[in-house]
């Protein structure tokens, strides 16, 4: 098992960890996540399948930066967690993962969590000016101010209302 | 924004910018790609996307877990129902539940219907693009085939949501069966002809072979999944390595390329229509009657004439539809074998009526996120060639 082997080489790296339906998730501090995922590789974890967050307003640090792992010779998979408080940032794994690119720009984009050493950390869905990020739970789901254009520069006709 | 930005451009003499899309004849879908060319050769190319975001998950956020099965039609609307089976295995799997033999077998059926209508329209589309015109006619009178089966099936060609939480949403009509029968001859009939006009042709195999050339393990680094990495010579496929719906008990093989070229990903593609229709076949043959659904009157909707003449019948659909699912509080990763790769949903329950946070990683944002790589050096009608065989979908990859 996986996180044996973390625990073994990588004492005290994770904080947290369950077993749900199956699905084995650890959690572990930004700091050690770099240590983590090269021993991930080493032990065969080298697809990763998916970056995403999850925000919990009511809680201090306020989100978690979920990663998805597939061990392609033995099928296993496993998911990390790294809580990180608004306004923190969290090491990319863009320059080991190219896959890690897109998907940190992704949660850039909709959660609005930096990832440090990133080569190109632009917005991927919205565009450039577009204030706030979507998938926070305290951004409104009818788009709030964003989409009435009052006081936001539009991408187009010099970010001013025409009428 | 950086799409104005970016064709102000100051360049010199010899380069020059050209747009495709975001609405453009092989761009499939709003999506567009700033190409920045010195004579016919590439030199940068910047995707851009985020033209069809509707914010999927956010909405997922605000619906109750049934609700959101019309949103996953959406994803990849050429092969909906695999979406839509994808979704309620994940759902499942947060529930403990496990949908009766007859609505898996019902389920392997469609999704492999669903995968042989969705490799059609990205090898015939493809072909399109590259100027082999008469193929794509031969296999889309298969794909409008294909698309009756899914409205006999559901009452919808394109928007299915056939699938419910722990079953689907109604059996197939007796026709059905025959139907399908006969579309397996013609379907068979029409990717010979196919292949007759495509992988024997000179112009077909040069305009596609060493194009998009990939290694495994470039392949894995960038999160390939579905026929790309097959064709690039790794063999996982999610209904052998981690067999879902009762896989395992198929009989069907894995084709396997070698240089991931477009060549090779059309090669995939053809022959993993032909093995999915030997899956259908031996559902087929096994199809047994018996429930769609569970019998949860805490996840499946009760019968209408139950509703309608049975106290606790009708208390249990109010509940249903009031206050939704009883759902224990958790977290789960389930994936699917997408027509395109791994279709992958997590789902965060805090134990509510609607998902907290309901994540949809789409199999073709990886592998589009590797385009410049990809088309870097090459021509430009090469870039057209790459697009069509990585079957992006903007629905999917913008969610």
């Amino acid at each position: 098992m996986i996180t044996e082997h973390i625990d073994a080489q990588l004492p005290d790296a994770i904080t947290d960890r369950h077993d749900f339906r199956g699905d084995q998730t650890i959690v572990i501090g930004a700091a050690s996540l770099l240590p983590v995922v090269d021993l991930l590789h080493r032990e065969g974890f080298q697809f990763l399948v998916d970056i995403t967050a999850v925000d919990w307003p009511e809680r201090e640090p306020r989100f978690d930066v979920v990663y998805h792992w597939l061990n392609m010779a033995s099928q296993e998979r496993l998911r990390v967690k790294v809580p990180v408080a608004d306004g923190a940032s969290v090491p990319t794994l863009a320059l080991q993962f190219k896959t890690a690119n897109w998907f940190e720009r992704e949660v850039f984009d909709l959660f609005g969590i930096s990832f440090s050493g990133h080569p190109d950390l632009r917005r991927l869905l919205m565009w450039q000016d577009f204030p706030g990020h979507p998938l926070r739970k305290d951004f409104p789901l009818d788009g709030g101010d964003a989409f009435c254009m009052e006081g936001c520069t539009a991408p187009y006709n010099n970010g001013e209302r025409r009428g | 924004m950086d799409s104005i930005d970016l064709s102000q451009l100051k360049l010199d003499g010899d380069r020059m910018l050209v747009n495709m899309g975001p609405s453009h004849p092989t761009t499939h879908g709003t999506l567009r790609i700033v190409l920045e060319l010195e004579g016919e050769t590439i030199t940068r190319a910047i995707p851009e996307m985020g033209y069809l975001h509707r914010g999927v998950e956010k909405l997922g956020e605000s619906l109750s877990y049934q609700q959101f099965i019309p949103l996953t039609d959406r994803l990849n609307y050429c092969s909906s129902l695999m979406n839509n089976v994808g979704y309620t295995l994940a759902v499942e799997k947060l529930l403990g539940i496990e949908a009766p033999p007859r609505a898996q077998q019902i389920r392997v059926l469609v999704s492999e219907l669903a995968r042989v209508a969705d490799h059609i329209v990205c090898v015939g589309v493809n072909a399109v693009d590259i100027g082999a015109f008469t193929a794509f006619l031969y296999l889309f009178k298969q794909r409008e085939s294909a698309y009756d089966l899914f409205e006999l099936a559901s009452g919808q060609r394109l928007h299915t949501s056939f699938t419910r939480i722990g079953g689907l949403f109604r059996d197939l009509p007796e026709s059905f069966v025959p139907k399908t029968e006969q579309f397996l001859v013609e379907c068979t009939a029409a990717i010979d002809e196919v292949e007759a006009l495509l992988t024997h042709n000179p112009i077909w195999r040069d305009r596609t072979a060493g194009v998009g050339v990939i290694t495994a393990e470039e392949a894995v680094n960038w999160g390939y999944t579905g026929p790309c990495l097959r064709a690039a010579g790794v063999p996982q496929d999610l209904r052998k390595s981690q067999p879902y719906l009762g896989y395992e008990t198929y009989d069907f093989d894995i084709p396997v390329g070698t240089t991931g070229d477009v060549w090779d990903r059309y090669l995939v593609r053809v022959e993993e229509i032909r093995q999915s229709l030997r899956i259908i076949r031996q559902v087929l043959d096994r199809l047994e009657p018996g429930p769609i659904i569970v019998d949860d009157p805490k996840v499946a909707l009760p019968t209408k004439d139950k509703v309608y003449n049975r106290m606790e019948s009708l208390i249990h659909h109010f509940k249903l539809i009031m206050h939704g699912m009883e759902m224990p509080v958790g977290e789960v990763y389930s994936a699917t074998e997408a027509a395109n790769g791994e279709l992958g949903f997590y789902i965060v329950s805090d134990g509510g009526k609607n998902p907290y946070r309901i994540r949809v990683r789409p199999p073709c944002l990886p592998i589009f996120s590797s385009f410049e790589d990809q088309v870097k050096g090459g021509l430009i009608a090469d870039a057209v060639a790459v697009l069509g065989a990585m079957n992006v979908i903007a629905g999917e990859l913008d969610r």
